[in-house]
């Protein structure tokens, strides 16, 4: 390999964010090919506003990622968060959203006992809990049914699926503040310094004086709070909450942080690569159904599209 | 250098390996190895550690590809791709770390590697293990019974070449006795092999021959039976080294001041009840065999094992630590042999060092950019770490990486800093300047507890030595009497030269 | 060397050795044993408990039976796939396409076809992760997708028409009425799976899975061995896929959603290490029964079976706790 194209690879390594971006204008070029004239500001609109719920979701997956733990739970609590909200908004709105922000911290807060305390592996615990959970809400949904049908009250609605200035979706406002936030903390807190640190080597982190436990423990409750959130404005989007809202986002939730090139090891990643990521498959199922695509093809492609970016990052970014 | 003497032109070698070389990265374990080893005899492998020993025999054996040089065995070129070829050639490696399958029975892992079952009991028994149950599953047998059943394996395949890499440091003595026996009776077959140790008694009572490898090179072939260990322990040592030591030979007097750390009748698994007491402004080693209770002593100051009994005081008050958390705080902090597990392999230097300054819930909040970037970069100075490839501390070489280890407890503060074996697998350039920062480090006022494996370089660093022995303390000296000779005797619990001498005699 | 004791190791009495057989079997007979006291439960529960009834659970604990295998064999190896239900899917919508309104012999050799192609389907999971060493857990994400599209792109929707014969071949009982069909064809399992455990092949499986560089350095071919634990995977995931066109008489695109799932819980609470390397097919296949034994229970005692998938839950961490706690005090 000659010196020039190493240090090309450098540069693309260190900075894939931009190889992400470019694939996402490729992808929307793609569109445009198709169908002159279908990228414009409200296709955009409507792409943020699709992307945020996922994107949020993604969010709580891509700091468990981090650790080197996987969090399957997150699809569970996003339904069980926007469906207890929804059924709860008679008793009050507040009380409603409350609750079910309530839902994602309590969730979340048992997954970080289970992994942090007693050491049970994030796959098996959060499997478990999302069983609980689902568990759970059923039989919640078959005792409830009599006190009304869910509502999605208006404020949550408008987060979801409501416009400023007639064409920026008002989710981007949160998604963007908590993307901001991540970005940040990840990079510039000892939380976040920490996350990375126990996804590379849980060991050196001990040695260094670091209590693991506290710190996983409260990235799950952050994970789970976060899960909660995007249940919200997933049920705002699609302006309804029944007990399966959010299970088909379980798997997009790991394929966004995988194509955002967080290593599903730990250790490594960002949250910018994860929006990034949300948007892309967004964009892509975007393309798909411009095409005219039947929805089993879809899924072919799909699935075909991770794994050729995953081998991508490992193999030719790869290390070593 | 690398000229090769003693070697009469005799019958042709069973195998010749022709300036093999091997780098990683930027490290380079293996820069020009030569080995000849003949039909029917026991070829001792020596180096210290890092000089490429372990590099050398998996190219060997087929487990690592080389990037130069050749391989003749038998009269025939060979590139051995893989340790299953290597093993239809007749060449065969028993590691240190047995690689039986811990969740097979050893009858399947047998089957695994199509080893003939009549030959494998017979070896065993050669080996003193009769009746053994083939049911058993090595998962749930000890150490040096592994050891024994993965030789009696190799042996059952009867290979050409059999290589040993450190097999004894796991077996006690008798045990030893036993596999020179049977290693003599492979030898009078007319077969060979070659034998990796740190022990020069066990060497020179052995072998017939010894190639000495020293910072990826040969650099002499000896004859380690009569009076050869000398030689051996001079090539393997190096003029770099001899210098080093005539120059740490004066030490300056130090400046001792009150007690760091005391320490009471301490115990935990091996280390069975250690008294001593460290004191502010010195250096002071420990020396001692594998496995003699020293890894115990330094985790239970670390905080890294609870003591199972014994006090360790800090500054004249009673500690018990329970997380390596508890002995940072009072000031005690561990600097590891292997250097994956103290470092983030794929962060930043700057990370890396930054660690304990975000160890505790207090510090989660906003990182101050500007004081981090300084202490960093003052402990990045201070060490003087190439700091070309930052990004990721994987990049680093060896002693880089161990240099980052040490920086990130100058960049957070501590009183009693605990080495061990800080320059294991380190080139002699930075093993000078961790000992120098070592000295250094106890002149301005800390304490310092060294462990190294390297017997002589404890006089370069250490102002006093303590001696450990089948986890008791066994001698106490002052550096200046700590020469090899001296600690090599009390390493082995020895006390007088004639016993030793006796002593080497019978484990042959 | 002065280590003068000697510390020879004794040499150990060959025939039963009690300690190893609790530690090396004690977790499946566990498990075994928590079954059988959930079906005196059941008997206490539900008095009149018969064939039918039995018949019912067998049934029901067919496929994730299947599952349960599938994933053992891969977990093995060192791996997990979370394409099991998918491929079931696949196996299923296959199966009915193939034997739509055919006759029993025609039904079978469909079933044969089926049972070679999504076996290769498996294999071709592994492969793709031994080719691009991208983690078992992301490829098989994404291949979950893919089969699950492709079982799509096979059949829309829901649609009947196994054969009734073919059905029969698990529905029926024709050697008792306590002795289901349903229950004999479990014995494909050991069918494959004894002779290839005692293989070198079976052997490497579980090397792999045990100790990657151990198993390296024993002469295994990790790439290979890796892609055949998917291919058995594959296999077992077919008679999966085809337990449910048996039991079910459908064919159902999203059939197999549940299973992937469910399959993880039977391994975890049967005893395989999801490290790899420990455990075997009895203890899966017993907890197959127990996880589809909950719900029927919670039936019979009148309570809402939605309570099943939370005991479920409340089980494997209990389980898992309990496998943490031993291994801890193993160790001390």
């Amino acid at each position: 390999m000659s010196a020039r194209v190493a240090t090309t690879l450098r540069v693309v390594q260190q900075r894939s964010i931009l190889v992400l971006i470019g694939l996402l204008v490729a992808l929307a070029a793609l569109i445009e090919i198709i169908r002159p004239g279908a990228v414009n500001a409200s296709w955009v609109s409507n792409i943020l506003e699709f992307a945020a719920p996922l994107g949020i979701l993604a969010a709580g997956q891509t700091l468990v990622v981090i650790t080197g733990g996987i969090d399957l739970s997150v699809a569970n609590v996003a339904t069980a968060a926007a469906y207890i909200m929804a059924s709860q908004v008679p008793h009050g709105v507040v009380r409603a959203i409350v609750l079910g922000l309530l839902v994602g911290v309590v969730v979340g807060m048992i997954n970080g006992i289970g992994v942090a305390v007693f050491r049970v592996q994030p796959l098996i615990m959060t499997l478990a809990m999302g069983l609980v959970v689902t568990g759970s809400l059923n039989v919640y949904g078959q005792s409830d049914r009599a006190r009304g049908v869910p509502v999605v009250p208006e404020v949550i609605h408008t987060l979801g699926s409501g416009t400023v200035l007639g064409y920026v979706p008002v989710s981007l406002f949160l998604w963007g503040a908590l993307a901001v936030l991540l970005i940040v903390g990840l990079r510039g807190t000892g939380f976040g310094r920490l996350l990375y640190a126990l996804g590379d080597n849980p060991e050196a982190t001990r040695l260094a004086g670091v209590r693991g436990w506290q710190v996983l423990l409260a990235n799950y409750t952050a994970c789970g709070l976060l899960s909660a959130v995007a249940g919200l404005v997933l049920a705002g989007t699609v302006n309804a909450a029944d007990l399966g809202l959010a299970t088909i986002l379980l798997l997009p939730s790991v394929a966004a942080v995988v194509i955002g090139g967080t290593s599903i090891f730990g250790g490594s990643g960002s949250y910018s690569g994860t929006f990034v990521g949300a948007l892309i498959l967004t964009v892509l199922n975007s393309v798909l159904t411009l095409l005219d695509v039947p929805d089993a093809v879809k899924q072919v492609l799909y699935g075909a599209i991770i794994v050729l970016l995953a081998a991508v990052y490992t193999r030719v970014l790869g290390r070593d | 250098m690398a000229a090769i003497p003693d070697e009469p032109p005799a019958a042709p070698d069973l195998l010749e390996a022709r300036g093999l070389a091997k780098h990683f990265g930027p490290v380079v374990a293996l820069r020009s190895a030569d080995l000849g080893v003949r039909a029917g005899e026991i070829h001792a492998l020596m180096g210290a550690n890092g000089a490429g020993k372990s590099t050398l025999v998996k190219i060997l054996t087929g487990a690592l590809v080389a990037d130069g040089g050749t391989i003749t065995l038998g009269g025939r070129q060979r590139a051995f791709r893989s340790t299953s070829e290597a093993r239809r050639a007749g060449l065969i490696c028993v590691y240190q770390d047995p690689s039986l399958l811990p969740d097979l029975t050893v009858m399947q892992n047998l089957t695994l590697t199509a080893t003939p079952v009549r030959k494998f009991r017979h070896y065993l028994n050669e080996l003193g293990l009769t009746g053994f149950d083939l049911q058993a599953m090595p998962r749930e047998l000890a150490r040096p019974t592994l050891s024994l059943l993965e030789l009696a394996r190799a042996l059952a395949i009867e290979p050409q070449l059999l290589l040993l890499d450190e097999i004894t440091a796991s077996l006690p003595a008798d045990l030893t006795v036993r596999v020179f026996n049977v290693a003599r009776h492979v030898r009078d077959e007319g077969r060979s092999v070659i034998f990796i140790s740190h022990r020069l008694a066990e060497v020179a009572a052995l072998c017939d021959r010894a190639t000495v490898l020293r910072d990826g090179r040969t650099v002499g072939v000896v004859e380690p039976a009569q009076g050869g260990e000398e030689r051996i322990v001079k090539l393997m040592l190096g003029p770099v080294a001899e210098e080093v030591a005539a120059e740490a030979a004066s030490p300056s007097a130090p400046a001792v001041g009150p007690v760091a750390v005391e320490v009471h009748d301490l115990k935990l698994g091996m280390l069975g009840g250690v008294s001593f007491s460290l004191r502010y402004g010195e250096v002071l080693g420990v020396a001692a065999l594998e496995g003699q209770g020293q890894q115990e002593l330094f985790e239970s100051l670390a905080g890294v094992r609870t003591p199972e009994s014994g006090q360790i005081m800090v500054g004249g008050k009673a500690r018990t630590f329970h997380h390596p958390a508890d002995a940072i705080r009072a000031g005690l902090v561990l600097i590891p042999a292997d250097r994956l597990q103290s470092l983030l392999r794929q962060r930043s230097v700057r990370e890396n060092i930054a660690l304990p300054l975000v160890n505790r819930l207090s510090r989660w909040g906003v990182i101050n950019p500007r004081r981090e970037k300084r202490r960093v970069a003052k402990a990045i100075k201070r060490l003087q770490i190439d700091t070309r490839a930052q990004s990721e501390v994987r990049r680093l070489s060896g002693g880089n990486q161990q240099k980052v280890g040490i920086a990130r407890w100058l960049a957070s503060g501590f009183k009693v800093l605990l080495c061990f074996d800080p320059t294991r697998g380190i080139d002699i350039g930075t093993k000078r300047q961790i000992y120098g920062l070592v000295k250094e480090l106890a002149a301005s006022g800390s304490a310092v507890l060294l462990f190294t494996s390297e017997l002589p370089e404890i006089q370069l660093a250490c102002n006093r030595v303590i001696v450990l022995f089948g986890g008791q303390l066994v001698d106490e000296m002052p550096a200046a009497e700590a020469d090899e000779q001296a600690l090599l005797r009390a390493a082995h619990g020895l006390h007088s030269e004639e016993e030793a001498e006796k002593q080497m005699q019978e484990g042959a | 060397m002065a280590t003068a004791e000697a510390t020879a190791p004794a040499p150990r009495p060959a025939g039963v050795n009690v300690g190893r057989a609790v530690r090396r079997y004690g977790w499946t007979a566990a498990v075994y044993v928590l079954f059988a006291i959930l079906m005196v439960a059941t008997v206490v529960i539900k008095p009149d408990y018969g064939p039918f009834e039995w018949n019912t659970l067998t049934l029901a604990a067919l496929p994730l039976a299947f599952a349960a295998a599938a994933q053992t064999a891969i977990v093995l190896s060192g791996g997990i796939d979370l394409s099991i239900g998918p491929l079931m899917a696949l196996a299923n919508v296959l199966s009915l396409h193939a034997t739509l309104g055919h006759d029993l012999a025609y039904s079978l050799a469909a079933a044969a076809v089926v049972l070679l192609v999504v076996t290769i389907a498996g294999a071709l999971n592994g492969a793709i992760i031994v080719v691009t060493r991208v983690p078992d857990i992301v490829i098989t994400l994404a291949t979950s997708f893919i089969w699950a599209g492709v079982a799509l792109l096979v059949l829309a929707r829901p649609t009947p028409g196994i054969p009734l014969d073919f059905q029969n071949l698990a529905q029926g009982s024709a050697v008792s009425p306590w002795v289901p069909n349903a229950l004999l064809l479990l014995f494909v399992i050991p069918l494959l799976w004894v002779p290839l455990r005692r293989s070198r092949a079976g052997l490497s499986i579980y090397a792999v899975g045990s100790d990657r560089n151990a198993a390296f350095r024993s002469g295994v071919d990790l790439g290979w061995t890796r892609v055949l634990a998917y291919a058995v995977g594959g296999f077992f995931a077919a008679c999966g896929g085809l337990a449910l066109s048996m039991t079910t008489g459908v064919g159902t695109p999203l059939a197999g959603t549940l299973y992937t799932l469910s399959a993880v819980s039977a391994i975890v609470l049967g005893g395989v290490s999801l490290a790899g390397g420990r455990g075997g097919m009895l203890g899966p296949v017993a907890a197959a029964y127990i996880l589809s034994l909950i719900p029927a229970v919670l039936i019979y005692l009148g309570i809402d079976p939605n309570y099943g998938q939370m005991i479920q839950g409340v089980l494997i961490v209990l389980v898992v706790m309990i496998g943490g706690i031993g291994a801890v005090l193993r160790r001390t």
